[in-house]
């Protein structure tokens, strides 16, 4: 043996006792998972508000019949098997032996309470759950979905139907869904509690501050990946802390990154950045169906019924500007409001309309409004990417053809429940993101695109009203059409017409951002969910 | 006016001030960022604030000298294309509307409750020295934030951002007046004993008159000092409420929201966006302090 290799041997040796003596003197370490995002969770109530960061959070509290892997493969769930018997009938077959959180068995019972509980008043899970025209009880573990028309997404629309504990919910008065304008207060016990299935267990929670999770020892899945005990889940604004949060080894996981710090995260050690298209498409809406505009200063009529000022408007953005200036160069500008992502995409009609201001002036004049005129734009400030940047971008490129845009950008807590349905769709020209979780085009029709209809619950995220018959006519075939050529062509007509009439303005898919400290190990899914059954820590 | 200028370059306080080139420099900086922003409309390049005016695609230019950068934007442009400069002048005058404006309000509030708690001492004193005594125990900017919340809570939505200057001036005002009082008290309560404050209340002048007629021209020395001091806090303090977010609103910017907004850029290497408002708030505010201090020992007979 050589003096050298003595030496490291030794040396090598000296650290070992090091390390022993160091890990002997802690306790036993727990390992604790620490993330943030750049808003909070609205709620508890997994049927209160239809938001993707939300649900992505209870999914791991909560767990659905159907679930995605981290490739948003369908898997099984609280489910254990399912068959169609028939076009719009499917049977299901329920896992036995799962507990809720509190100790309560899982039945049929809970996930026909859960269907009714989404169908309530304040819920907004409300056009999801009425893809399912019934469910029978066949014995406590079997049960018949039965849906109106054939519809093969309804599957994957089941993966956001969160099972809660129909006990539970009855004796702490939970019986009827909480409304996102609830959120942040004690509307409603569900909101501040769960009681779920899932592998993670909320053990405290200040909403806007810190919510701690620890893991579920009793849940059914023993084979989930993660190692983590407990989860430290932290909402930070301000993009410039987050990173920081990051870089400082503080947190483990952040997201969204800034798109402007991708470079220092790539430069900087022991951490790195995950990038990757992200299936959600940022568009802007118009109020389309009041006979007067609620924040203009138009009176007596509404300018966005007039086609020529939504084309106005299409032409005044800038959208490779917004790209290059304000995403970096990050986002992909679209012309759909469905990203290629999602099933039933086609590359072929996904024409951004054109930048061009003179033409947008032309059309203004043309309209009636050679001066423009004032409208009141909502925006979230902590939902999207650069959102309110995305915002002041859009006000800017609107002044110069006349428009001026009153920007009122708000935290998504008090966006939300100021533009959605339970809010009255208090809003006349606004910003928001849409990621169909079914990951196929029906779902966009279905929630954004037809016409609102309380009865059918449908439409119900189309904030502004662009109705069109022909499309909604068109969105039943492409709801039930099995033949993939005849039900792609009726896509291509729908996303012609509303290209043509300037129902929206899409502005771009943007990308998935996240920041993971070296060493963990995290599965990046397409919707933007983490997921902490795929969260392994070093 | 001749006689008054004369006896003005006649004074002590003209001597000290000449023979300090600091604090020539300092008001010389004070008297040009105030002129500056005062007419920002005519002094800057551009106006900010008119959406049509800039455009997205010169946003993140450098300052002039660095590489990339244009004579066209002399300290750079922000995300949104808006030039840093103009920027800066508009914002220094919204931080300097709320400075003084607050100032004035704190020194209002400050003196009548100066005046009356040192003029009829008792129980009336020991009130309003003990209300002082519990909010001095706060620090400002605690109060302010408890002030800006409540006003907030109580406005109609969507209203606040109109007002949010007004409730930015309320807020410092009333964290900042106990510090006039507590002087204005002490002094008066040695004038009152004094003859002239005496003679007037023989011949029968109501009690407002010799407060505010006699008594007030006789302690208004100190407060012009606190003053002075005070309106460099109340710059900083408006600065660090709208930095926390809870100030002044991202349309009508003052140098803190501008550091705020900014800061998200400090990682992706656009420095100019926070650092040149950060530097002009600092030379504003250490320009009036200096201005502040020669100020106290200018008129502090002790130290001459």
């Amino acid at each position: 043996m050589s003096i050298k290799s003595l030496l490291t041997t030794n040396v090598s040796i000296l650290a070992l006792t090091i390390a022993t003596t160091v890990a002997l003197t802690m306790p036993v370490q727990a390992k604790t998972f620490k993330y943030a995002f750049q808003g909070d969770a609205q709620s508890l109530d997994p049927h209160s508000l239809n938001e993707t960061f939300t649900l992505g959070l209870l999914g791991n509290v909560y767990e659905p019949l159907i679930d995605y892997d981290k490739d948003m493969k369908k898997i099984p769930g609280l489910a254990t098997k399912w068959e169609a018997t028939s076009p719009t009938t499917w049977a299901f077959e329920l896992r036995k032996g799962v507990k809720f959180h509190n100790g309560n068995p899982f039945t049929a019972d809970d996930v026909i309470f859960t269907w009714k509980r989404m169908l309530s008043e304040g819920s907004d899970q409300k056009a999801r759950a009425a893809l399912i025209k019934d469910i029978k009880k066949v014995d406590d573990f079997h049960i018949i979905v039965e849906t109106p028309v054939p519809n093969p997404t309804v599957l994957n629309e089941m993966t956001q139907m969160y099972v809660m504990d129909k006990e539970w919910a009855e004796k702490h008065n939970a019986v009827k869904s909480s409304s996102p304008k609830d959120a942040g207060r004690d509307g409603s016990y569900a909101t501040t509690h769960e009681n779920g299935t899932g592998p993670f267990i909320v053990e405290s929670r200040q909403p806007d501050v810190k919510t701690v999770l620890v893991r579920y020892k009793d849940h059914w899945n023993k084979d989930i990946a993660t190692n983590i005990d407990r989860v430290e889940f932290t909402p930070i604004k301000q993009a410039a802390t987050r990173v920081a949060a990051l870089l400082s080894g503080q947190i483990d996981l952040v997201f969204p990154v800034p798109v402007q710090d991708w470079n220092r995260l790539t430069k900087a050690p022991s951490v790195k950045a995950l990038n990757g298209p992200e299936a959600r498409t940022i568009f802007l809406g118009m109020d389309q169906s009041r006979d007067e505009l609620l924040h203009s200063s138009v009176k007596g009529k509404n300018p966005f019924k007039d086609v020529r000022v939504r084309k106005a408007f299409a032409h005044a953005i800038n959208l490779d500007a917004i790209k290059k200036a304000i995403m970096r160069g990050a986002s992909t500008p679209s012309g759909l409001m469905w990203a290629p992502q999602i099933q039933g995409y086609n590359a072929a009609s996904n024409t951004p309309y054109k930048y061009d201001p003179e033409t947008s002036k032309k059309l203004l004049k043309e309209a009636g409004y050679p001066d423009g005129f004032t409208v009141t734009m909502d925006c979230p400030n902590n939902r999207y990417v650069n959102d309110e940047k995305i915002c002041q971008a859009v006000a800017s490129m609107l002044a110069k053809v006349g428009v001026k845009i009153d920007l009122l950008a708000q935290p998504k807590s008090k966006y939300f429940a100021k533009v959605l349905a339970q809010g009255g769709y208090d809003t006349s020209f606004y910003l928001l993101g849409w990621t169909p979780a079914s990951m196929d085009v029906y779902n966009v029709f279905n929630s954004l695109i037809v016409c609102q209809n309380k009865e059918k619950k449908a439409g119900s995220f189309n904030l502004g009203n662009y109705c069109n018959k022909k499309v909604d006519e068109l969105t039943k075939i492409i709801a039930s059409e099995t033949d993939v050529a005849k039900r792609q062509a009726a896509i291509d007509e729908a996303a012609k017409i509303i290209q043509d009439e300037v129902g929206y303005l899409p502005l771009h898919q943007q990308p998935l951002s996240w920041g993971v400290r070296d060493g963990v190990k995290v599965a990046q899914r397409a919707d933007n969910v983490l997921d902490y059954r795929d969260v392994v820590m070093p | 006016m001749g006689d008054f200028w004369r006896r003005f370059f006649d004074s002590d306080l003209w001597w000290s001030f000449k023979s300090s080139p600091l604090v020539v420099i300092a008001f010389s900086i004070t008297v040009i960022i105030v002129f500056s922003s005062i007419f920002a409309t005519f002094v800057a390049p551009y106006n900010p604030f008119d959406l049509a005016q800039f455009d997205l695609m010169d946003s993140l230019k450098p300052p002039a000298w660095m590489e990339g950068g244009t004579s066209q934007f002399f300290l750079g442009t922000d995300d949104q294309g808006r030039d840093v400069l103009s920027t800066i002048l508009y914002g220094s005058r919204v931080s300097l509307l709320v400075g003084f404006m607050s100032v004035f309000f704190a020194m209002v509030i400050g003196i009548i409750v100066g005046l009356i708690a040192g003029y009829s001492g008792g129980w009336v004193d020991a009130l309003l020295m003990r209300i002082a005594d519990v909010q001095l125990s706060f620090p400002a900017i605690l109060i302010a934030l408890l002030v800006d919340g409540i006003v907030r809570g109580l406005l109609p939505k969507g209203s606040h951002d109109d007002l949010a200057v007004y409730v930015l001036i309320v807020a410092i005002a009333l964290s900042f007046w106990v510090q006039y009082a507590r002087t204005v008290r002490s002094s008066t309560m040695i004038e009152r004993t004094k003859e002239y404050v005496q003679a007037a209340q023989v011949i029968g002048l109501p009690q407002p008159l010799i407060l505010f007629r006699h008594i007030l021209p006789n302690v208004m020395g100190p407060v012009l000092v606190i003053a002075t001091i005070q309106l460099a806090l109340a710059v900083i303090t408006e600065a660090t409420l709208s930095f926390l977010g809870v100030g002044v609103p991202p349309t009508s910017p003052s140098l803190g929201t501008l550091i705020r907004v900014g800061n998200d850029y400090l990682f992706s290497g656009e420095w100019w966006i926070t650092v040149f408002p950060g530097a002009a708030l600092v030379i504003l505010v250490l320009a009036v302090n200096i201005l502040g201090d020669w100020l106290r020992d200018a008129l502090n007979p002790k130290l001459r």
